[in-house]
């Protein structure tokens, strides 16, 4: 039937609408920017193209006076070591505490409340608590991450097990697995998946965290670099920053998903 | 369909973005100024609440708004984005941030001068010279920086040979307890916090020891004063007479001073313990005499010099002198091409000579 609610765009066509709000933004910017840069050809709030390409060819490519390290390049790296440890243990500690709570009526006894709890305070709440107890090193925007992130990855995964089909605990049971068996043979198979789901959900909560830790205390890192160059309201550096964190972000997405798809076949629905 | 709806949303958010971006072409007689808790801007909050902005304001037929933003930073950079015609900052953050923008401003009124204000704070020394090879926190590329700067110059050490560690200065005192935070370099209220509750730490060097450097001021718009020049006379005529209050012994200069003491978050006592460590000037021709005296050209030139190796004179910047700078009596620093950071002291001598 010929209604609105049935006319799908083409391969194509597709791809061209979902590009246009992109390029609309642009044009936005590049308009506006115009204006601005007509009245006062030094404004720093909304630069030009060639300001921008100035601006990551110095800080992408070209290494730093004083410190000699090429500067995109180890701010990156720093951030996504943070990023990467925090997310590990966030998700390995998930992975334990869920299954734990998931399985072990005991277990949910004891720790569901507190998680429960834990997963409502405002990680950001507590940064100065971290700060005296964890320092100002690496060790409390790691803390960070992981006390944002554990909480909702515990209770994901404990829920996830409730899910699993009953009589599929009872057969193993009858087919005489222990606790333990089941737990390693049966459970944590089937929540490896969904460990990553739960990590691609809670990766914008932890970029959000990282960059808060890094504004605060830091010598590196794209949110450290970011808070850095706002004291002197650097867009042509700010910009191409949150661009590049983007991009990160959207392939970090992509590769865990890509991991979940090559792993676990059985585990994608149509 | 689709191409409407390209046009559409273009426009649209154009639109969006041009209305709220960009400077408004045509000028009303009415100004907004921002200000941000420092014991030197508490002034401000006090004749804007007790009406005193407003009478001078209508003394010269124009409406001045004086906005508290809770940012420091925030408030420059709204201030440099076009939304306010004047802001409080100091005359670092006025050369490195307004005038690398390429706003053209000028410092109209001279404040105040940190007089110990700012302090580097060690654990377990009190020798500065023992500093080398220590993580410091500090704002990175604030004042603090440039303290820090000129301190290790008198101990002959160099930046290179100690780890700098950007710290928000709202988290000074949290860092300041925590173990792994053996120096520090922060201002008041913040380095007194510090100093009374952690243990074992000591003020090593202060900015009473380079007096006059860092300097606090009311920067306005330059184009926006020349067209308006009401706007400086009632905002040095509302200034110069909240100085007079609240110098005064008497009832309501004390009730000036706990008022400001109340606004920002200490009491009478702890905003006079501030008021010692900053040097006001209280009366205009004290501010007219800093303002054209000789040392305030090299004070630029030592600030310009540090933004410049800290690369904060914007991208352009080729050296020291990017930014021209222009001082009372014709006197010049730097590319007079570019002017953007105009030492005026001409509204504070009609203060001073009560012309106003």
């Amino acid at each position: 039937m010929r209604r609105l609610m049935n006319l799908r765009p083409n391969r194509g066509s597709g791809l061209l609408l979902g590009i246009l709000p992109f390029v609309a933004l642009l044009i936005a910017y590049l308009v506006a920017s115009d204006i601005r840069m007509a009245d006062n050809p030094n404004d720093k709030l909304l630069p030009g193209m060639s300001v921008f390409a100035d601006a990551v060819q110095q800080f992408a490519f070209q290494e730093d006076k004083r410190s000699g390290d090429i500067i995109l390049w180890s701010d990156t790296a720093a951030s996504l070591q943070r990023l990467g440890i925090g997310l590990s243990l966030a998700a390995l500690g998930g992975l334990v505490f869920g299954i734990l709570t998931g399985v072990l009526p005991y277990g949910r006894a004891t720790l569901s409340p507190l998680i429960a709890a834990l997963s409502m305070i405002p990680p950001l709440a507590i940064l100065p608590i971290l700060f005296i107890i964890f320092g100002l090193g690496e060790l409390s925007k790691i803390v960070l991450i992981v006390i944002g992130i554990a909480p909702f990855v515990m209770r994901d995964i404990g829920m996830r097990v409730g899910e699993l089909p009953a009589e599929q605990l009872i057969k193993v049971q009858t087919l005489g697995a222990s606790t333990w068996q089941t737990i390693v043979r049966v459970v944590l198979p089937q929540m490896l998946p969904r460990l990553i789901d739960a990590v691609r959900l809670s990766l914008g909560p932890a970029w959000l965290f990282l960059i808060a830790a890094e504004a605060i205390a830091a010598t590196d890192g794209l949110g450290y670099r970011i808070f850095l160059v706002r004291r002197y309201l650097a867009m042509d550096i700010i910009l191409p920053y949150v661009v590049w964190i983007t991009l990160l972000a959207f392939v970090m997405d992509l590769l865990l998903r890509q991991i979940s798809r090559r792993a676990f076949p059985w585990y994608q629905r149509a | 369909m689709r191409s409407f709806i390209r046009h559409l949303s273009t426009l649209g958010l154009a639109a969006v973005l041009s209305t709220t971006l960009v400077p408004a072409a045509f000028a009303k007689d009415s100004f907004k100024v921002a200000w941000s808790i420092y014991v030197g801007w508490m002034p401000w909050d006090y004749a804007a609440k007790e009406g005193i902005v407003k009478k001078w304001a209508d003394k010269y037929g124009i409406d001045i708004e004086v906005v508290q933003i809770n940012d420091y930073i925030e408030s420059i950079n709204q201030y440099t984005a076009g939304g306010y015609d004047g802001c409080v900052m100091t005359n670092m953050d006025a050369l490195t941030i307004p005038a690398a923008g390429g706003v053209d401003s000028t410092a109209l009124i001279v404040g105040d001068f940190s007089n110990g204000n700012d302090g580097i704070i060690m654990k377990g020394s009190s020798d500065l010279a023992t500093i080398k090879g220590q993580k410091v926190n500090l704002v990175e590329l604030s004042v603090s920086h440039y303290l820090l700067a000129r301190a290790l110059e008198t101990v002959k050490l160099q930046e290179r040979d100690l780890t700098v560690v950007n710290t928000s200065d709202a988290d000074m005192v949290a860092a300041a307890s925590s173990a792994d935070v053996t120096s520090l370099v922060t201002w008041n209220p913040q380095l007194s916090e510090i100093l009374g509750t952690v243990k074992d730490s000591h003020l090593v060097f202060n900015s009473s020891q380079i007096p006059g450097e860092i300097i606090d001021m009311m920067v306005v718009n330059s184009d926006k004063l020349a067209k308006h020049p009401e706007l400086g006379k009632a905002l040095t005529g509302a200034w110069y007479e909240t100085m007079s209050i609240m110098s005064k012994d008497d009832a309501k200069g004390k009730a000036a001073r706990e008022f400001m003491a109340k606004a920002s978050g200490t009491d009478l006592a702890g905003y006079e313990s501030q008021m010692k460590t900053t040097k006001f000037f209280f009366d205009p021709t004290e501010a007219v005499s800093f303002t054209t005296s000789a040392a305030l050209v090299d004070t630029m030139k030592m600030v310009a010099g540090f933004s410049f190796d800290h690369g904060i004179l914007g991208e352009g910047a080729k050296s020291a002198d990017a930014i021209g700078m222009s001082f009372s009596g014709g006197k010049t620093l730097g590319d007079t091409a570019n002017l953007k950071l105009r030492f005026d002291e001409s509204y504070m001598k009609m203060a001073a000579d009560g012309k106003l």
